[in-house]
């Protein structure tokens, strides 16, 4: 079942940074981004999340997918690492897209953030300090609150950016079990080949050469090879 | 002690003092609220950039000889506050350098039309009043009570009610945005409701010390606390009580209403910092 179809979209501010750009998401597919800096991977997300208009083309999302139920995980910013918030905090304004105007959280949503949080194993330090937990614990936090909001669909931006190899892997792990077990389809903004060769089911390439497909394909393609040997085959864990 | 209880009351016999006392708390509790998401952020000098615009337009209504200058300071001021926090990033001047060029040229323009035009005779005295608050808390007219204690009813309704989506528009504009909340129209209200309670807070401390009231209440609760719901509601109890034991100072031993209110402030930020270093 298609969820995502993004036609001959042309992205960009003044001038396009991708011409031409068409490919699909199903549902129970793990794509990844991948791409150099200031190819437009953000610039795709921000369209796809509907928060910017294409200069061409467009985004069409079916399958019980709509823009505001996809769970997003944006990169963390500054302002955060000192905020004072607990982790219940956080993971109940994930559900603040289902509240409309209404001021207060119902019950039904305050259960639905506690089974976020369990099912990111997060469940004890709920009411410990955002701040004070780790890089990798952090974002587990910011994944439940996704999950709040999500139904179907997550879209990450490099979740593993400034997290230890140890780290990377565990949450690599988690998303590659909500995309097995509960069927949640994955969108990945990433700059680690080696993870998303071994996770993926679809890479979408960003560059001179705009690349669609299986994750076998993109092994086999130009801009595959490519990239990959300029990586040294990419095993450099997370580089931001 | 029992005279300075006796002298207390001797003065709340006075309505000016009641009156004074129920503005103070008032602005200084809607300050106090805004100052938790303002200091968040990182729009701490936004009260110091407002506050010198709202001098700016005040000398401008003074010069135009305008019975009530109240709608005037109150529009420039507002639309000021909405240049600075609805414009975002993608403005061309990025956030701190447009505050502190609106801020700097609305005090040069406010005491350039005020020396000019200025029919007073008492100049310095004037420019000083606006500047570091004047005694124009202690000669409020009833109905300018009443219009503070609606405003301020008005701005802790608001905050109630848009609680939650103040704290997710705080906390993370991007997955805000994403997920469908409207960050820019909560961002537009916080930057009227912010705007509204400067001009309010003038005559209280004047325009060089509101960020205080601002910044220093949430500041102290961060010390303290690590929930944003306790933050909240730490600042505002903080605040309260700044204010009112500033004013009552004030009254008491003839100091000036702003910086006594300041003082206790900074007095109240050390011991939280103490604690707060300590519970670690």
């Amino acid at each position: 079942m298609i969820q995502m179809n993004c036609q001959g979209l042309a992205l960009g501010y003044s001038s396009a940074l991708v011409r031409d750009l068409s490919f699909t998401v199903s549902a129970g597919d793990y794509l990844c981004i991948l791409g150099e800096n200031g190819v437009g991977k953000s610039t795709l997300m921000k369209t796809v999340l509907g928060l910017q208009i294409p200069l061409e083309g467009s985004v069409t999302l079916s399958g019980g997918v709509h823009s505001n139920e996809i769970g997003y995980l944006p990169q963390q910013t500054q302002a955060q690492r000192d905020f004072p918030a607990t982790v219940w905090e956080v993971v109940l304004s994930g559900c603040q897209s289902r509240c409309g105007l209404r001021p207060f959280y119902t019950k039904a949503e305050k259960e639905l953030a506690r089974q976020s949080l369990r099912r990111m194993n997060m469940e004890r330090f709920s009411k410990r300090c955002y701040c004070e937990l780790s890089g990798g614990q952090q974002q587990r936090v910011l994944l439940a609150r996704a999950l709040c909001a999500a139904r179907k669909m997550l879209l990450l931006d490099e979740p593993v950016a400034g997290l230890d190899p140890a780290a990377s892997r565990e949450l690599y792990q988690v998303i590659a079990r909500l995309n097995e077990k509960d069927g949640m389809t994955i969108l990945m903004i990433s700059h680690d080949v080696e993870a998303a060769l071994r996770y993926a089911s679809h890479i979408l390439y960003l560059g001179e050469q705009v690349f669609f497909g299986t994750r076998e394909d993109f092994v086999r393609s130009n801009p595959g090879r490519g990239f990959l040997e300029q990586r040294g085959g990419g095993n450099h864990g997370s580089v931001d | 002690m029992a005279l300075l209880i006796e002298k207390l009351a001797q003065y709340w016999a006075y309505p000016f003092v009641r009156y004074a006392l129920v503005v103070g708390v008032l602005v200084a509790l809607c300050a106090s609220l805004l100052g938790v998401t303002l200091v968040l952020k990182r729009f701490s000098f936004i009260g110091d950039g407002l506050s010198h615009v709202a001098f700016g337009a005040m000398s401008v209504a003074s010069v135009l000889n305008l019975s009530n200058d109240m709608p005037l300071v109150m529009g420039i001021t507002v639309l000021c506050a909405i240049l600075l926090l609805g414009a975002g990033q993608n403005s061309k001047i990025k956030g701190d350098a447009a505050m502190a060029m609106l801020s700097v040229g609305a005090l040069a323009i406010g005491y350039l039309m005020m020396n000019v035009f200025s029919t007073s005779t008492n100049l310095t005295g004037d420019v000083c009043t606006t500047l570091f608050g004047s005694t124009s808390i202690l000669t409020l007219t009833q109905a300018e009570v009443w219009m503070c204690l609606a405003l301020s009813v008005v701005v802790m309704l608001l905050y109630l009610f848009f609680y939650h989506k103040i704290f997710s528009v705080t906390f993370d504009e991007s997955f805000a945005s994403a997920t469908g909340t409207k960050s820019r129209v909560y961002n537009m209200i916080l930057a009227v409701v912010t705007a509204v309670v400067i001009v309010m807070a003038m005559n209280l401390v004047g325009s060089l010390l509101i960020s205080a009231l601002v910044i220093f209440p949430a500041m102290s609760a961060m010390r303290l606390f690590k929930s944003f719901r306790a933050v909240t509601l730490c600042s505002a109890v903080l605040s309260v009580f700044c204010a009112a034991a500033g004013i009552l100072t004030s009254i008491l031993a003839g100091t000036p209403v702003g910086a006594t209110i300041v003082t206790v402030q900074i007095a109240l930020f050390v011991l939280c910092s103490f604690v707060g270093y300590f519970r670690r």
